[in-house]
């Protein structure tokens, strides 16, 4: 299944490059999914290590809103991306520095209080970050090259697939690094990995650091896309989604994230579409399917097809 | 821009067997077999109590303009989408509609969010679009918009209208305290209330300022302190749920004897509070549409509108109805313009826009002026609740109507700016008593 998993890549790229050729409005929501997708293969680090974060919408929140308030002046994608990751990961550092002593359902619950916390801060600070009603982000340029719109659209799209492949790429060289492998030994007995010399609280913190990281990109991704900011991105019910889209999506590799990512909107958009009052039902429908029927998400239902085809 | 695409096209296609070419946008216009309208408004969640019944205001008008015959001939067809999921949801909606559906107009939003995210997507994607409910001052004052209307009044009116009216019927009040909910809009209309009373009414001492969460339901530490603190009025800008739930917290605790309050967004809570809430307190409703209004412009239409939305949905119609008749009115006035101006030709997206600027329609209670910048001139009335036998629930009676130009600040003009420039004589030239 590693093996071809590259070529399943490719694969789910070269639709939504095609789908979104087609169908303009789908290149934003695309876009949307692929930035998602980033953010939640930092939900897949931690699910590795059997810790699930209920609060990773706080990284997406400081990315979105790092682009937010520094777009006038530092002006550029690439600048703000930068900033994004590097700022999302300072900010893990601190807040993981606190909440990887913790495990299992304390660990969730820390992550959602930050979240919350900040949640808070957005809403509060309303001089300051215009509450609810949120901030607007203008059409940057990217990497000194000023564009207009449809362009931009296409080169922050571009963006995102670039940095799914490189990041997903680099990740899974990292799951199959010994630091990456001792996260499974955390799940599975965490004294063990400390007789080995293993310092698991270390190992942990690695892997927050690298999801909030990955939580700063997609959320500085969607700020670029949907261009308008609000606190909502940092409520629970988004750190929910992302949980959502990994069950979805399914743990097993990291193309999970982005089947499930691509999955969860379109099946939202286009149950929104068609029953504009029912389309959480039709979500959570959804979701319930996936946990009886494919434990393994998206991604376990395509291993086994395959693996039922090689047979 | 238009996509040749469908939702159902795309889906369909299976993602990508066709390839077309996505902007076909030097076509000509041509005079589309129906006229398609795309509505952003809260279906779920707790600003559904607007949502929905301009949901089903909008449904029976579509209905009712189709019967006489279409707005120019056309008949309309109206597609909702949810506000509640949040603006990257949103904003993807909007471009679905406007790119995949081949919407004509957009009608958006309640919230003052989805506003000012959607707003710039109507110049980005050239499509008229309507602003049928939210309030925010921003989305006028901030930018100009060269596709954007809104077909109602805004936040500076709804929150300047009562506070005359508090400064008419009780001029020597010395203390007040704040009760709004904590977000955009209960900041906004607090920021609007004190800086037009500091500047008409100076030194009036502000003895609280609470802001409990968006979605309370206890408001008992509040009410304690009022009780404690007893000045001489409460505003509160909530609306919806909470605002009821507060009334009647504070009503058990016998609140409103010791205060008077005043309640700008009260009209749409009145049905629910029925006879709960207290008599004599200043009540508003964004507008000038009261189910009571004593003289209206066109007394068979509002009482046509007001009766067959009550035969049709079992429930008296409340302000997003009337918000979403004004866009539709709107609409229509504007569209059969552009067709009229160019001599039975189906106008561009740009025609289309530019009849609505300076556009006068006529409602059933007055007439709407929208302004150079595409603002609307909303009349506002505003009264003291009460109660008679026509009605289960409060309306105002000692009504004051303040024209839409009065209590909104100029073209060009910040509204905390403009409101610091009124004087104290402001308060006696302001508004007229009806009814």
């Amino acid at each position: 299944m590693r093996k071809i998993e590259p070529f399943l890549a490719l694969l789910l790229a070269a639709a939504m490059i095609t789908a979104a050729v087609t169908a303009p409005w789908l290149r934003f929501v695309l876009t949307i999914a692929l930035a998602k997708g980033i953010a939640v293969i930092g939900i897949l680090l931690l699910l590795r290590a059997g810790q699930v974060s209920f609060g990773h919408a706080l990284y997406i929140a400081f990315g979105a809103y790092t682009v937010a308030f520094l777009a006038p002046r530092y002006g550029d994608a690439v600048v703000l991306l930068l900033l994004a990751a590097v700022g999302a990961g300072l900010l893990g550092l601190v807040i993981g520095l606190f909440v990887t002593r913790y495990r299992q359902i304390f660990f969730g619950m820390l992550n959602l209080a930050m979240s919350m916390v900040f949640y808070s801060l957005l809403e509060k600070l309303y001089h300051y970050t215009k509450g609810s009603d949120g901030i607007r982000v203008e059409i940057m340029p990217i990497a000194g090259q000023t564009l207009d719109r449809v362009a931009y659209e296409w080169w922050i799209f571009g963006i995102a697939m670039g940095l799914a492949f490189v990041l997903g790429f680099l990740i899974r060289l990292y799951l199959s690094s010994p630091m990456g492998e001792a996260l499974a030994g955390i799940k599975t007995r965490e004294t063990r990995l400390e007789f080995m010399g293993v310092p698991a609280r270390g190992v942990l913190l690695a892997a927050y650091v690298m999801s909030a990281m990955l939580g700063g990109i997609g959320g500085a991704i969607i700020a670029m896309t949907s261009r308008h900011v609000t606190p909502l991105l940092s409520y629970w019910t988004s750190s929910g989604e992302l949980v959502f889209i990994a069950i979805l999506g399914g743990a097993g590799g990291v193309l999970g994230p982005f089947l499930g990512a691509a999955a969860y909107e379109l099946v939202r958009i286009y149950a929104a579409a068609s029953f504009a009052d029912a389309w959480q039902m039709i979500l959570g429908a959804v979701l319930l399917l996936v946990i009886l029927f494919a434990p393994g998400g998206l991604w376990g239902m395509a291993a086994r097809v395959m693996k039922g085809r090689a047979q | 821009m238009t996509a040749p695409f469908s939702r159902r096209d795309a889906l369909a296609a299976g993602f990508g067997a066709v390839l077309l070419p996505s902007t076909l946008s030097a076509q000509p216009a041509q005079k589309p077999a129906e006229f398609k309208i795309g509505v952003t408004t809260f279906l779920s969640g707790p600003a559904s109590v607007f949502g929905v019944p301009s949901r089903k205001a909008c449904e029976m008008l579509v209905d009712q303009i189709n019967a006489s015959g279409g707005i120019a001939g056309v008949p309309i067809r109206a597609s909702f989408v949810d506000e509640a999921p949040g603006t990257d949801h949103l904003v993807g909606e909007f471009r679905r509609l406007v790119q995949s559906e081949g919407v004509h107009a957009m009608f958006q939003s309640i919230s003052s969010g989805s506003c000012l995210a959607c707003t710039p997507l109507s110049a980005e994607l050239q499509k008229l679009t309507i602003l049928w409910d939210c309030g925010t001052q921003r989305i006028f004052e901030e930018n100009r918009w060269q596709y954007a209307f809104r077909t109602q009044g805004y936040g500076t009116p709804e929150v300047l209208a009562p506070l005359l009216y508090l400064l008419k019927h009780k001029p020597d009040f010395r203390t007040i305290a704040v009760i709004n909910q904590d977000y955009a809009w209960g900041r906004d209309s607090w920021e609007l209330w004190k800086t037009g009373m500091d500047a008409m009414k100076p030194g009036v001492r502000v003895v609280a300022e609470m802001f409990p969460r968006f979605g309370s339901t206890d408001f008992s530490t509040e009410i304690t302190r009022l009780l404690a603190l007893r000045p001489d009025v409460i505003l509160s800008t909530s609306w919806g749920g909470e605002l009821v739930t507060f009334i009647r917290q504070a009503a058990e605790r016998r609140l409103h004897e010791r205060s008077l309050m005043v309640l700008p967004v009260a009209e749409a809570s009145m049905p629910t509070l029925g006879r709960s809430m207290p008599e004599g307190h200043i009540i508003g409703t964004r507008g000038d549409h009261w189910n009571n209004h004593p003289s209206p412009a066109n007394p068979a239409l509002f009482n046509g509108l007001v009766n067959s939305y009550r035969q049709r949905f079992n429930e008296w119609p409340i302000y997003p109805v009337h918000h979403m008749a004004q866009a539709m009115w709107a609409l229509k006035a504007g569209v059969e313009k552009a067709v009229a101006a160019k001599g039975g030709g189906w106008p561009s997206d740009l025609e289309m826009a530019n009849a609505f600027r300076g556009l006068s329609f006529p409602t059933p209670t007055s007439t709407i002026t929208l302004r150079e910048d595409g603002q609307g001139l909303e009349d506002q009335i505003v009264g003291l609740s009460s109660f008679n036998d026509r009605f289960p629930f409060a309306v105002p009676k000692d009504m004051i109507q303040f024209p839409g130009e009065q209590v909104s600040a100029p073209v060009g003009q910040k509204s905390t700016d403009w409101l610091k420039t009124l004087k104290p004589d402001f308060i006696a030239s302001a508004g007229a008593r009806i009814g």
